[in-house]
């Protein structure tokens, strides 16, 4: 097989960069050794947050997502605005929180303070044990695997080739991509495996710094709509960006059009160990009831966990490796990655194609692991 | 649609009164609230979210979750689990908030061997391992041993003659009484595993100490406390398969299981004129409970022709005696009401607004497609095509499972310290179960194992390999489907939607197409759906399930 570009995982990443590519007239062969989205994608509840990143690059990255997101519109991907709430419960994370929202409202990100009144009207159900409150009405969601099959198959109607089942066997960078059954010739090549791109990228020889972060999350039953928003205890941005390998928590709930509520988050640094232990259940059960006490009669359905693909500086890595021409980077997302999907398939898209990038890509560059 | 009058199992329950949406109903102390709701003339008592549509009992044994309703304010309660009691308030439109239950005490125990399940092959296990001298705790989901096979009154129901509802009591009985005076079998009812795994005794400081604990292997988190155990044998059975048609989610559809629960467990008919239809010997004694319980039958259906595959098969039946007296007995009884099992058909559609009024039966071809077709008026029907095992607990302590668990001669599965027995590993009935559970005890217990145990299983064994070739589940039932045919009755996915996904976004794995349809993601988490996906798209179906039952948050808080 021939195409111009070979892209390796077919996640969120690989999706929207294939779907970026095509639309630019590429021609693009999309290559996972399992489904669409049956990694991290599928262990992921879909944010586009833009309150969870403090002014930076990120935030650039997520902003310029965020317009895109509205804008692509590929069919029913549940994108829904439901809009972030930040939760403060002492007076020191109150304090912190009013400084990040005028640092966001400086930066142009609408972050708005809430009154107590205000929280209890936006929901009802929420804790009154609350020190502080903001609002962010363009944290939005969508659903994950939904979003990512809708991309491929707009990349395919536009002549991408999707190859599932396909593990990658050997990687010669800016020449080919070899499966058990076949080799994929391409002139470029970009891994997007998300938690594995770091094995993927030992197959050319390359050493990429990506770790798997451990997640899990709670399902209940579906109920009537008793969480409005994305809540989360301001705490959660600790959490994210915290070097910490144990098991850190932080109360995130939401509810999702389909009707269950989400319970997240739990981040922990323990390979590829991929089994539900209780313990953390148990933590993000409190966590949950800590924000809406009346939710504790509501049943828990399912839990599922996945992995993160971990940058140590944080940040996505996004382009071409400085000592391997033609093979390129788009992992590192860590949580974020279904938010930064579009932007990061445009900028590897306008990389790849010598067009003008919407947002800097120097901090994002694999050259900074030296 | 009522009970059995001038019931011959001479029942004296208590009399409970509970509310209907505000309105005081007549109850039995003890009885299911779905058997109360069914026998006050309710055959649907929810709607569906999306499409409006009206459900009541389906599965009858907790798998299906299509009874939901809510129990003195406590949202989401299986209907055909709770038992009534005097006072009760069942609300058919649930609060916006649910109440959490009362607590139920919990202590966290350390035990050398744990039995789940208090079916046939649980409670042989329970009694090999304490025979040989273990302490065994034996934990089952319902108020009484005996599971599916050999289902139990209520207490409460006083019954004079029980062996009127349960052809088998008197070996039920005795079997439980011995459990019920072993001082080293501690029997835990109405007690649910919602999630099993491996210790991991650093985890929980101040938990065992670690030299116990090292021993402690296994964690069974139960809805009363903790239990640590070195052994567990998992004997947690299977639900009854049914494989979709149009109408196939109008109530006044059940499965066999659960037409047989109402009427052995419940002394409730689930309807007056009824067919029973799907393949396996399974329909026998639901045909012949439904006949003896007053209902009038209009046909027993057989979708395979098994005539031909015992007849390849010489020797079979010879081994399996209790098998073949039994079902000369079942087919006796069909016999005297004028009826006989109808080879090569199927009830392939219902018919009705709010509930079944007729069938439309089929005669098939070898492949299960259909030939022709009548229409029958009933109001109501059973169906059953096999069993589907209950593989999530084996699933999360790590054991290697196909379509059911793996196990060696001694009935150990892939991890050390965990057996399983009965209908898990393999469908053969209550006999066959008995012998694996009783291999399975002793092992657990370290005892030298029973030969007469080992033979028994070796003749059963092969009797429910020609079971399963005889009774298969042919591709022919996807021909019955019309398109708007729901595939996953909880969220209401449609047959063309799965084919549908699965084309235009050419979805190679089973994850994937559950998270593009829903289909699979709801209540039942697939329990019902997942078989059928799988025959219907070629991909894997898929068993894993860490939250084995649905556990309120609160309670998973403060577990």
């Amino acid at each position: 097989m021939h195409s111009d570009v070979a892209i390796i995982g077919a996640g969120i990443i690989g999706a929207a960069t294939a779907y970026e590519l095509a639309r630019a007239g590429v021609s693009v062969t999309v290559i996972d050794r399992g489904a669409l989205a049956g990694g991290t994608t599928s262990g992921g509840e879909g944010n586009l947050l833009v309150s969870d990143k403090p002014p930076g690059a990120e935030l650039d990255l997520a902003r310029d997502s965020l317009r895109r997101w509205r804008e692509l519109d590929p069919g029913d991907i549940e994108l829904e605005p439901k809009g972030g709430i930040l939760v403060a419960r002492s007076p020191e994370a109150a304090k912190a929180l009013a400084e990040l929202t005028a640092t966001h409202r400086e930066a142009g990100v609408d972050g708005r303070d809430l009154s107590l009144s205000e929280l209890a009207e936006r929901e009802p159900h929420l804790t009154r044990d609350v020190a502080g409150a903001a609002y962010y009405p363009e944290d939005s969601q969508v659903q994950p695997v939904l979003a990512t099959a809708a991309l491929l198959t707009a990349a395919r109607r536009l002549g991408a080739t999707l190859l599932t089942g396909a593990a990658v066997t050997g990687i010669e960078p800016g020449r080919a991509v070899r499966t058990a059954s076949t080799t994929v010739h391409a002139g470029q090549i970009v891994i997007a495996a998300g938690p594995w791109s770091g094995e993927v990228a030992k197959l050319a020889g390359a050493d990429l710094p990506i770790q798997p972060r451990r997640g899990m999350v709670l399902v209940t039953g579906a109920v009537p709509k008793l969480v409005h928003h994305k809540v989360y205890d301001a705490s959660y941005l600790a959490a994210v960006a915290s070097d910490d390998a144990g098991l850190q928590a932080s109360a995130v709930v939401e509810g999702t059009p389909a009707g269950p509520i989400l319970i997240g988050s739990t981040r922990e640094r323990i390979g590829f160990d991929a089994r539900i232990r209780v313990e953390a259940l148990r933590v993000l059960a409190q966590g949950a009831l800590g924000l809406f006490p009346s939710l504790a009669g509501v049943k828990i359905l399912r839990a599922y966990g996945g992995f993160r693909p971990y940058a140590p500086d944080h940040l996505p890595v996004i382009g071409e490796d400085p000592h391997r021409p033609g093979l390129w980077y788009a992992t590192g997302h860590e949580g974020a990655g279904i938010g930064l999907a579009p932007a990061t398939g445009a900028l590897l898209a306008a990389l790849m194609t010598g067009g003008v990038p919407s947002v800097d890509p120097v901090p994002f560059s694999p050259a900074r692991f030296g | 649609m009522t009970r059995i009058p001038e019931d011959p199992a001479g029942v004296f329950p208590d009399p409970a009164t509970i509310t209907v949406d505000g309105q005081s109903r007549p109850a039995r102390a003890g009885e299911s609230v779905a058997a109360a709701l069914i026998a006050d003339g309710r055959a649907a008592w929810r709607e569906t979210r999306t499409g409006g549509k009206p459900r009541g009992v389906f599965c009858g044994i907790g798998a299906c979750f299509d009874c939901l309703v809510t129990v003195n304010g406590e949202t989401d309660v299986r209907a055909c689990l709770r038992q009534v009691c005097d006072g009760d308030e069942i609300t058919t439109t649930a609060p916006e908030v649910s109440a959490r239950p009362p607590r139920v005490p919990a202590a966290d125990v350390s035990v050398p061997i744990v039995v789940v399940g208090a079916g046939p092959a649980g409670l042989h296990a329970a009694l090999a391992a304490a025979g040989a001298g273990a302490r065994v705790l034996l934990l089952d989901s319902n108020p009484r041993g005996g599971g599916q096979y050999h289902r139990q009154l209520p207490e409460s129901f006083r019954a004079s003659r029980p062996e009127k509802a349960h052809p088998g009591q008197a070996e039920a009985a005795a079997l439980l009484a011995r459990i019920a005076g072993h001082e080293l079998i501690e029997h835990r009812p109405n007690t649910t595993v919602w999630a099993a795994e491996a210790a991991e005794p650093a985890l929980r400081p101040g938990g065992s100490n670690p030299a116990e604990a090292g021993e402690a292997g296994h964690v069974l988190h139960t809805t009363t406390g903790t239990v640590r155990a070195e052994r567990v044998v998992l004997a947690t059975g299977a639900y009854d398969r049914a494989v979709p048609f149009p109408g196939w989610d109008l109530p006044g559809v059940y499965t066999a299981g659960a037409a047989q629960a109402l009427v052995k467990g419940q002394r409730v008919r689930p309807g007056s004129r009824m067919l029973v239809g799907g393949t396996g010997p399974f329909l026998l004694p639901v045909a012949s409970g439904l006949l003896a319980a007053g209902v009038k039958l209009e046909g027993v259906l057989e979708a395979n022709r098994p005539a031909g595959g015992w007849l390849r098969r010489p020797g079979i039946l010879a081994s399996a005696p209790s098998k073949l007296l039994e079902a000369a007995k079942y087919n006796l009884t069909l016999a005297r009401h004028g009826l006989r099992v109808a080879n090569g058909q199927a009830i392939v559609a219902v018919h009705g607004s709010r509930r079944v009024e007729a069938a439309t039966v089929a005669r098939l071809r070898p492949d299960w497609t259909i030939e022709s077709t009548r229409t029958v008026e009933v109001d109501a029907v059973a169906i059953g095509y096999g069993f589907t095992p209950q593989l999530e607990l084996a699933i999360a302590l790590g054991c290697s499972a196909g379509a059911f668990v793996d196990v060696d001669s001694q009935q150990l599965t892939s991890v050390p310290g965990v057996y399983a027995a009965g209908e898990l590993t393999g469908i053969g009935g209550a006999v066959l179960s008995a012998a694996e559970g009783r291999i399975a005890g002793l092992a657990a217990a370290g005892a030298v194992p029973d030969q007469r145990a080992a033979r028994t299983r070796g003749r059963y064994a092969r009797f429910a390999t020609a079971l399963a070739e005889i009774y298969p589940v042919r591709d022919g039932w996807q021909s019955w489907l019309d398109e708007t045919t729901l595939v996953c009755r909880c969220e209401e996915v449609s047959y063309q939607t799965i084919r549908d996904t699965v084309t235009e976004h050419a979805v190679t794995g089973t994850k994937t197409l559950k998270l593009c349809t829903r289909a699979g993601l709801g209540w039942c988490q697939g329990r019902v759906c997942g078989r059928n996906v799988a025959d219907l798209t070629g991909l894997p179906a898929a068993d894993h399930r860490p939250v084995a039952s649905p556990i309120c948050l609160g309670d998973l808080a403060g577990a």
